[in-house]
């Protein structure tokens, strides 16, 4: 069973989000990474721009897939996690190991605090993926 | 495995075990009214020496640079080509492998991708190259999904000095992804008008696409253009000429994103025009972005050396509906050509070929200037090629020309209805001082 920590929120995506006053800290959730596996490169294209919640803001590419990372929030896109795609070692691995805490993706500078409340808490979100592992 | 076709005996076997009566009812499921009755209407089958004959009466038809004199360029060029190349070619494992799907098993076709790459970025002075692309048209052409999909703009500016074969492909594939292309027209001295430039650019302009020496000869300003475009934050993207950079400043020199080429100078023959091969490089940051595949240098768990595809996330394995690009084949053979002409000419041999190549094209400039009727049209620096105003059509220079053994440039005409008194002219290293000279002497019998 994948970790589903209580206190963050989550996206139909499988993004989690953590909020900090304005600020919400992004990553993908436990069980995104073990779908997709070894994690080998990650990239947030939209960093310094302004997106719509939804919004593609980067990517996530592990060895058999790429995917889409969606911004859950509308806001600017002010950092990106610099360790992942560090030259040495096995940096976005980081995403696999600790997808909740090292592993974090990107920050956004929240513009609209009203969307927060479309976001799945930890008990519909389990829900969410108990039906995916069914299919 | 054996290569022998299935005899009757396999075929009844084949039948029975998964129960079908015979070979028609294999086809059951396609309607009668699809189905071919009568045989296919082809002349009676010829023997092996018939064959044989019959296409070499064919192509004798073809005047090929074996039979004239080529001073004719645009593109594609009569270099010398060492029988070195033949040799290795055609060995079983390079000359009929096809693309290295199973990476792992082609150990030298990879190492042989790699060295070509290696080679191509020493050449260009660029970080990475990719390993091949259809012909330069196609590796421009994907430059432009490749610098939208880097800046997220959607803008593209070509110049007007690009040859004209490339921009019409680069618009066949603009044309599905609904991008802008606009064309930046040229000065009177044949090159790229950056005035235009200046006003053309603008916060939604994803590249700027420029040919250096361009389609006329004659070099552009590339550090301004490439100024320019970075200011704007919009990608250079330079098509060059592989043996040029034996002399001239190499694209990852002055800053370039994306350089491509066409291969067919390094060894490759004229072929009627194809297989040819396209080179695609850029810079580091922007590998991930970049079409086609990318073989890499590893070492197994024991320690050896071993070659892998490193990189071919831009298609269907990995990027599936999301890759910006669909190529998927390289053109192995003719990157193995490339490979072993750039190992045998080495550094001064492509100086060497470069040097002689706009020695002698400048040999027939600095005469062409005394023959009453033709202008040199731009006093611009030229490499190996340049453009001359004939006082004739030049159609009729090409015309005559056959009927003397000469080939004698690319009549701009069949481009441009502007064009019609444009020759474009070229020599390679294999024109020989007499063959100038004649060419020359054909050329004052148009003299005005």
């Amino acid at each position: 069973m994948s970790s589903i920590p209580a206190d963050l929120k989550y996206t139909k995506t499988h993004e989690w989000v953590r909020v900090e006053g304005d600020i919400a800290t992004i990553g993908i959730t436990d069980f995104a990474q073990k779908e997709l596996s070894d994690i080998v490169y990650v990239e947030i294209t939209a960093l310094g721009k302004t997106v719509k919640q939804t919004e593609t803001i980067g990517f996530i590419e592990a060895v058999k897939a790429t995917s889409d990372i969606y911004a859950p929030v509308s806001g600017e896109v002010i950092e990106a996690n610099a360790q992942i795609n560090k030259k040495e070692g096995d940096a976005p691995a980081m995403v696999n190991r600790d997808p909740y805490g090292m592993g974090w993706l990107c920050k956004i500078k929240i513009s609209n605090p009203a969307e927060l409340s479309t976001l799945l808490d930890q008990e519909a979100y389990t829900n969410l993926v108990q039906r995916s592992q069914h299919h | 495995m054996k290569f022998t076709p299935h005899t009757p005996e396999d075929i009844q076997y084949l039948l029975q075990k998964i129960g079908v009566k015979d070979v028609a009812s294999l086809f059951d499921s396609i309607p009668e009214e699809l189905k071919l009755r009568n045989p296919l209407n082809l002349p009676p089958a010829f023997s092996e020496l018939e064959a044989s004959v019959e296409l070499k009466r064919l192509a004798d038809k073809n005047l090929g640079t074996d039979r004239l004199i080529c001073f004719a360029g645009g593109g594609a060029y009569d270099h010398y080509i060492p029988p070195v190349i033949d040799a290795i070619i055609s060995r079983p494992e390079f000359y009929t492998a096809y693309t290295p799907y199973q990476a792992e098993v082609s150990q030298g076709t990879l190492q042989v991708i790699y060295e070509f790459q290696s080679l191509i970025c020493r050449l260009f002075e660029m970080e990475v190259a990719n390993a091949s692309m259809y012909d330069c048209a196609s590796a421009l052409a994907e430059t432009v999904h490749m610098a939208r999909d880097i800046t997220s703009r959607h803008k593209i500016l070509i110049s007007g000095t690009i040859n004209p074969r490339y921009r019409e492909v680069v618009a066949t594939y603009a044309t599905g992804l609904n991008v802008p292309i606009q064309t930046l027209p040229y000065t009177a001295d044949l090159t790229t008008d950056l005035k235009a430039l200046n006003d053309a650019i603008d916060n939604d302009t994803a590249a700027v696409l420029i040919q250096h020496p361009n389609f006329f000869g004659y070099l552009e300003p590339v550090r301004e253009i490439v100024q320019t475009a970075h200011e704007k934050g919009a990608l250079f993207v330079c098509a060059v000429d592989p043996i040029s950079l034996g002399i001239i400043t190499p694209p990852g020199a002055y800053n370039a994103d994306i350089a491509v080429a066409e291969g067919q100078c390094l060894g490759i023959p004229l072929y009627f025009g194809g297989p040819y091969l396209g080179i695609f490089t850029a810079q580091k940051k922007y590998i991930r972005h970049m079409p086609g595949r990318i073989a890499a240098r590893t070492t197994d768990i024991t320690g050896k050396i071993g070659y892998v595809l490193a990189l071919q996330t831009r298609e269907q394995h990995i990027r599936r509906e999301r890759a910006t690009s669909n190529i998927c084949t390289n053109q192995a053979l003719c990157a193995l050509i490339a490979t072993i002409y750039l190992t045998w000419a080495g550094r001064e041999g492509i100086k060497e070929i470069a040097k002689q190549c706009c020695a002698k094209t400048h040999y027939i400039a600095d005469a062409i200037k005394h023959i009453p009727g033709f202008t040199l049209l731009s006093d611009r620096k030229f490499v190996r090629e340049f453009t001359v105003k004939t006082p004739v059509p030049a159609r009729e220079i090409v015309k005559s020309g056959i009927e003397s053994g000469i080939l004698s440039g690319v009549d701009l005409g069949n481009f441009n209805p502007e064009w019609n008194h444009w020759l474009l002219i070229t020599a390679t290293e294999k024109r020989t001082r007499a063959e100038l000279d004649r060419y020359i002497d054909f050329l004052k019998t148009f003299s005005a």
